[in-house]
């Protein structure tokens, strides 16, 4: 059988030197650019971490409070700098805890690689102390993960780790190091970057037929409509995007996923799909002749009921994931391939358009919704806060500059809804999976992955409850965080859906606070509380303009709805405005 | 469109746990598993794996892609029951004073192909390889004289249209393979797949 060996880039000298398999894993993060990694020491990483302490003037180490903490930060640090966040944990419990972050990359295609410790190899299977079968805990929710058991293995290990976690559709690794192969000395022969596997594809092949044939039914559509997800961001193709649509002057619809691809007021951005998306883009989608669908998945969030999704129009399906065509919706054109070069050889066929009448079907349903829904949502008449004033005085206050971190529920879909942004990789937050706990670690991984940007973490009253031991992070390591409490004194996106479809049985939902502010003081944060419209301008621009991390907590009302809603198991077409149209 | 039995054949790299991979990607769709086998192939580091599934035909595709998409898998097919040639084996142990008393069993153990794999004292082993249909039917035939033991391996299969996978597997080596080593598009024209 003839081999044919792989071209690999050397990074390193190719003399044989001495070193442990602890410090082969902190060489291969060198090499690899790595500059922070989130992690908790314990017994079985122990080794690790004393390679580590040698390692302290080339590698920041972010000492968490808990590992879904440390999976969490390097999800936001992954996300708001397209490069690969790093993970360090202990072997039973510390690998346990990150399997909700595991999960959450997974689903959001967030490219991370976690190291865990693991007992020593002749332990295995025999119910040691703090063992834990991680490999297979973690199958279902790692694009990749492996367990070491000699040192030999470390460099081309992680060396594939790295490469699997950041190419093709991008997604977590789990790399498990039993206790002596990191004690192990071996024969270190430097570090080489793997650049190919020759079992893993990470881009489809792309192919001019289907470019065509997409082209073809873009020039001839009379309504077309671009919906797109992370898929842009994660390609880097933002650039193309744009000059995909402003040449074929498509209107084009983000999924949350996608959000902060374009400028959120760019004269072709129609706004948000999904359940608690825009009006337009939800009714139209039913309405339109050609779907051109741009890295996004149909998500059922996205799709609301299948069997009413788009049916009279043609779909062309642009994803560098092969099993993502037709996974949930037909597609009559498969565009496989990075979108970083399938936009530029689709946009080279088209024709230079625009659907003045078309988009401005968009322009009407815009107004709709800003009647019935936005302009009270902004414009409240009560005395009671809302969440999207709140949101609405950040973007006057930020200018749409700030990276947007934010947990699951309400708070999640009003900002989203409304906050305003100029630059890509802004929002980040937890879509697919829906990790309530997730924004507070992420905006401390989100600061170290992007210094220079203000990081403004929304978050809930409930979720901010299941990760607040990171406050403890953020009171020793000082990353510019500010933490933005919207509290309703419920849990509001389950508090919703009882009100509208359990008859206002309200069970369990009425979850008590602490005081939020004095939670913060005790970790050395300063804090607000507010609840008066007089205060939210002044008191915002202070929480902006604080230096180092502040929380503020602004009580909202207590029972407000998120409008527009999908009900669950409708078409797009059937979006509501208000609670009586359910 | 209707359930059909499907034979999905995958060829991977020999790896600890990704017979885990694998296994769940059926059982997280709660589906059953009926046979399943490993295997060497004739390319030394490359294994295969033969599972038979019952269906719809889009699952199954769903579920090729799905197998693929594992990093150390190199290629799925899936195929129904005509365009494949296979067998499974079943072994039965017998109580060898009957089969020694009764020439009507050696008579039917031959006209199903069965040949002695152990003859004892107590008992005795044979072995059919064939179709589900003649391994259980022989278990029919032998029930009457006191079977005592009955077991079936998984299916093994080869595709008819299949031309190994030496020369596809020299794609995959390279770093900028051909169509043939990247293109999931068999999966939807399951005709053309071998024509490399």
């Amino acid at each position: 059988m003839e081999t044919l060996t792989t071209q690999k880039e050397k990074t390193a000298s190719p003399a044989i030197v001495t070193k442990s398999g602890s410090q082969a894993v902190l060489e291969a993060f060198l090499a690899e650019g790595v500059d922070t990694v989130f992690g908790y020491p314990g017994g079985a990483i122990m080794p690790i971490y004393d390679a580590l302490y040698d390692y302290n003037d080339k590698l920041k180490h972010i000492l968490v409070r808990h590992e879904q903490g440390a999976i969490h930060a390097a999800q936001g640090y992954a996300r708001v700098s397209g490069r690969t966040g790093v993970v360090f944990a202990t072997s039973g419990p510390g690998a346990t805890n990150l399997v909700t972050g595991l999960a959450d990359a997974m689903i959001d295609s967030t490219p991370v690689v976690c190291i865990t410790g693991q007992v020593f190899a002749h332990l295995l299977g025999t119910d040691a102390f703090q063992e834990t079968d991680v490999i297979n805990i973690t199958t279902p929710v790692t694009k990749w993960n492996y367990q070491v058991t000699d040192a030999n293995e470390i460099p081309h290990v992680l060396a594939k780790a790295f490469y699997i976690a950041n190419s093709g559709r991008p997604g977590p690794v789990l790399v498990d190091i039993t206790k002596n192969a990191q004690l192990q000395l071996f024969d270190y022969a430097g570090y080489e970057k793997c650049t190919h596997i020759r079992s893993y594809r990470p881009k489809p092949i792309v192919r001019k037929e289907y470019i065509e044939q997409a082209a073809e039914l873009i020039n001839k559509a009379e309504r077309p409509f671009v919906i797109f997800g992370q898929g842009v961001i994660l390609g880097k193709a933002e650039k193309e995007f744009i000059q995909f649509i402003e040449k074929a002057g498509i209107p084009a619809a983000w999924t949350i996923m996608g959000m902060s691809a374009i400028p959120t007021d760019h004269p072709l951005g129609v706004g948000m799909l999904g359940m608690h998306g825009n009006y337009g883009p939800n009714v139209l989608t039913n309405e339109c002749d050609v779907v051109i669908a741009v890295g996004m998945r149909f998500d059922d969030r996205v799709t609301g009921r299948l069997d009413k999704y788009a049916k009279q129009a043609k779909l062309i399906h642009l994803d560098i994931d092969p099993s993502e065509i037709d996974k949930n919706v037909k597609a009559d054109v498969p565009v496989w391939g990075d979108c970083k070069e399938t936009l530029p050889l689709l946009s080279k066929l088209l024709e230079q358009k625009v659907y003045p009448q078309w988009l401005q079907k968009f322009r009407e349903y815009e107004k709709m919704e800003m009647d019935k829904v936005i302009h009270d949502e902004l414009n409240p008449t009560g005395e009671i806060l809302t969440m999207g004033e709140v949101i609405n005085t950040l973007n006057e206050l930020s200018k749409g500059v700030a990276v947007i971190v934010t947990d699951v529920g309400q708070h999640q879909m009003v900002a989203c809804r409304y906050a305003k942004y100029n630059q890509s990789k802004s929002n980040i937050t937890s879509g697919g999976l829906g990790t309530m706990g997730y924004a507070l670690p992420a905006s401390i991984g989100a600061y170290y992955g992007a210094p220079d940007r203000k990081i403004v973490a929304i978050i809930g009253d409930g979720g901010f409850q299941m990760t607040l031991q990171e406050l403890g992070t953020i009171m020793q390591f000082k990353p510019d965080v500010k933490i933005l409490i919207l509290n309703n004194n419920f849990l509001g996106m389950v508090r919703q859906w009882q009100q509208l479809f359990h008859e206002k049985r309200y069970s369990f939902v009425d979850i008590q606070s602490p005081d939020f502010v004095q939670v913060a003081k005790g970790f050395g944060i300063p804090g607000k509380s507010i609840s008066r419209r007089e205060e939210l301008k002044s008191s915002l621009e202070e929480f902006l303009n604080s230096k180092g991390t502040y929380l503020l907590e602004v009580m909202v009302g207590k029972e407000n709805n998120v409008f527009p809603m999908v009900p669950q198991g409708r078409g797009v077409a059937e979006i509501v405005l208000c609670k009586e149209d359910i | 469109m209707q359930k059909k039995e499907y034979t999905i054949t995958v060829y991977t790299e020999n790896q600890v746990g990704l017979l885990n991979r694998i296994a769940i990607i059926f059982s997280r769709r709660k589906i059953n598993i009926e046979s399943l086998n490993t295997s060497p192939t004739e390319v030394d580091s490359v294994h295969r794996f033969t599972i038979v599934i019952n269906e719809f035909e889009d699952i199954v595709r769903k579920l090729c892609r799905q197998i693929e998409k594992q990093v150390e898998v190199l290629k799925a097919y899936y195929n129904t029951e005509d365009e494949i040639i296979w067998q499974e084996m079943a072994l039965y142990k017998v109580p060898t004073e009957i089969i020694a008393s009764s020439v009507k069993v050696e008579r039917l153990l031959r006209q199903n192909g069965a040949h002695t794999v152990v003859i004892r004292k107590d008992y005795t082993v044979f072995a059919v390889a064939g179709h589900r249909e003649e391994t259980e039917a022989l278990i029919k035939v032998l029930e009457p004289y006191g079977l005592i033991e009955f077991v079936r391996s998984a299916r093994v299969a080869i595709i008819k249209d299949s031309s190994g996978f030496h020369e596809r597997l020299k794609e995959f080596e390279k770093q900028e393979p051909g169509e043939e080593a990247i293109e999931n598009e068999f999966l939807d024209k399951n005709e053309e797949v071998f024509t490399m």
